[in-house]
């Protein structure tokens, strides 16, 4: 109930858009191929049904795909950071330059590397996505009440104990606030991968619709890209919820 | 077990100089407490004898042999209560003797069967944030003695807590501690709860802090209220204030 409470405004927002949209359409006059009406946009979603659902299996495969890479690399990385400080010095400048060099001029290395399956558009989405989470992940790690380490040490708890017990729980938090930004992340990571080099996937499928100019078309596959973005971030949502009930408790009753 | 503070000193890292030349010593089963100013290197006092700090000078001998680690010896409740709040009360009241090696079953089975002693009873499953002030104290006393350790090491346990509940936690304390026996040391600023609850005071100077008095409180504990009326302990709360530096 209290998530059908909560989607309510942004419906009434969206519907208003939607509105506005259809209002600015008919009063201008404005071509389709420069902005379609809501309706035609509907239309193009049903028409195109089948080919769009093809396209969006490829690209939700890579996005989840990716986006546990991402994962498995962020965290990762963030742990060993945070245990050793001599890694943290040696490689946290290195994440983030990782993160200057554009990855448009990345990608098409990644491309030549390994081809035009699967693996380039993991690469891309991991190295756009992990940073985020990496990042906040350290943050979070660093979190933990020191007071609460030292009465853990006196009770006897060696440092992998410590951080099973203290760290790691305090930490969550910022995990997911991690894991939120690199889902929206790796969604845009799918779209860049496969404009790069693929034959197939949404994003594939909205520069080939832009080469003949079927913008209905194209803005039919932005509205499906952007139901799997939310999907994405809704499941990282409840899978918070699910782990961290204290977290929500706590900041309910401030 | 004895505790004994030898010419005790600890002057930290960026020069400041808590300690210095403090001596004093704990007998079996005595509730000693510590006053000081703030700032007096209490708190200091206590992370050494827990085993967080080394002493920079003097030493600490434990049973008369000097102590290599004191670390795990004793059971440290630090001045803030520092309950997890991803655990429930039992959970967190039972995590010292996970870490003992106990299973989880076993650690809960245990602390449920203190809750009603500290007071907690009903909110085992509960999560710190839903307790008051002194639940969470209680809460982090009952984690202090399941460590199951002989010498339990106080800090201010009760200074963030309004003065009502505060007098009621110290005759709480009074009782637990007459029922079980163990070594106490307790930090505190608060004469009146030093010379209530403990032994043996020992008073200490402004930083560096050394000791500037030591009192044996008479009559033994406990103590009831009717006590803290009579002139025997108004005279030893005054020779006390005295001693802080107030007239």
């Amino acid at each position: 109930m209290r998530v059908l409470r909560g989607a309510g405004p942004p419906v009434a927002f969206a519907a208003l858009v939607v509105a506005a949209w259809a209002l600015l359409t008919a009063v201008t006059g404005i071509p389709e191929s420069s902005l379609p009406t809501p309706g035609q946009v509907a239309a193009a979603l049903w028409d195109d049904r089948a080919v769009l659902a093809d396209n969006a299996w490829v690209t939700i495969g890579e996005i989840l795909v990716g986006y546990a890479a991402a994962i498995a690399v962020g965290l990762s990385l963030a742990i060993v950071i945070h245990a050793s400080r001599a890694v943290e010095r040696a490689v946290y400048p290195w994440l983030v330059v990782s993160q200057m060099v554009p990855i448009v001029a990345i990608a098409p290395i990644f491309v030549i590397w390994t081809g035009f399956d699967l693996r380039p558009k993991v690469m891309v989405i991991a190295l756009v996505a992990f940073f985020p989470l990496a990042v906040s992940t350290i943050d979070g790690l660093k979190a933990a009440d020191p007071e609460l380490l030292r009465l853990l040490r006196t009770l006897g708890a060696g440092r992998v104990t410590r951080f099973r017990i203290a760290q790691w729980p305090a930490a969550l938090p910022s995990v997911f606030s991690g894991l939120k930004v690199a889902a929206a992340l790796s969604v845009i990571g799918a779209v860049f991968a496969e404009w790069v080099g693929s034959g197939e996937g949404l994003g594939y499928l909205v520069l080939t619709y832009n080469n003949q100019v079927a913008t209905a078309d194209m803005f039919a596959v932005i509205v499906v890209l952007g139901a799997i973005g939310i999907a994405l971030y809704g499941l990282v949502l409840l899978a918070e919820r699910l782990v961290l009930p204290w977290y929500h408790d706590e900041r309910r009753a401030l | 077990m004895t505790l004994e503070a030898r010419g005790l000193g600890m002057t930290f890292a960026g020069g400041v100089t808590a300690l210095d030349g403090l001596d004093l010593r704990v007998e079996p089963g005595e509730f000693v407490a510590v006053v000081g100013p703030s700032g007096c290197g209490k708190s200091t006092l206590l992370a050494m004898f827990a085993g967080l700090l080394t002493p920079t000078s003097g030493e600490i001998l434990v049973d008369g042999a000097p102590a290599t680690s004191l670390l795990g010896r004793a059971a440290y409740m630090p001045q803030r209560d520092c309950l997890m709040p991803w655990r429930t009360v039992l959970d967190n009241c039972a995590v010292g003797l996970e870490l003992a090696g106990a299973s989880r079953r076993q650690a809960r089975e245990r602390a449920r069967a203190e809750v009603g002693r500290f007071g907690l009873e009903g909110f085992e499953d509960r999560r710190p944030a839903e307790l008051s002030g002194g639940m969470r104290q209680r809460a982090a006393l009952l984690r202090t003695f399941l460590a199951g350790r002989d010498l339990l090491l106080l800090d201010e346990p009760f200074a963030a807590l309004d003065a009502l509940t505060r007098r009621d936690l110290q005759d709480w304390l009074r009782d637990v501690a007459e029922a079980d026996r163990r070594t106490i040391v307790l930090v505190t600023h608060d004469v009146t709860e030093a010379a209530y609850l403990a032994d043996r005071i020992y008073v200490l100077t402004e930083r560096p802090g050394r000791v500037a008095l030591e009192e044996t409180v008479e009559p033994p504990r406990p103590r009831g209220p009717e006590v803290l009326a009579s002139p025997e302990f108004a005279a030893l709360q005054r020779r006390l204030l005295v001693t802080l530096g107030f007239a």
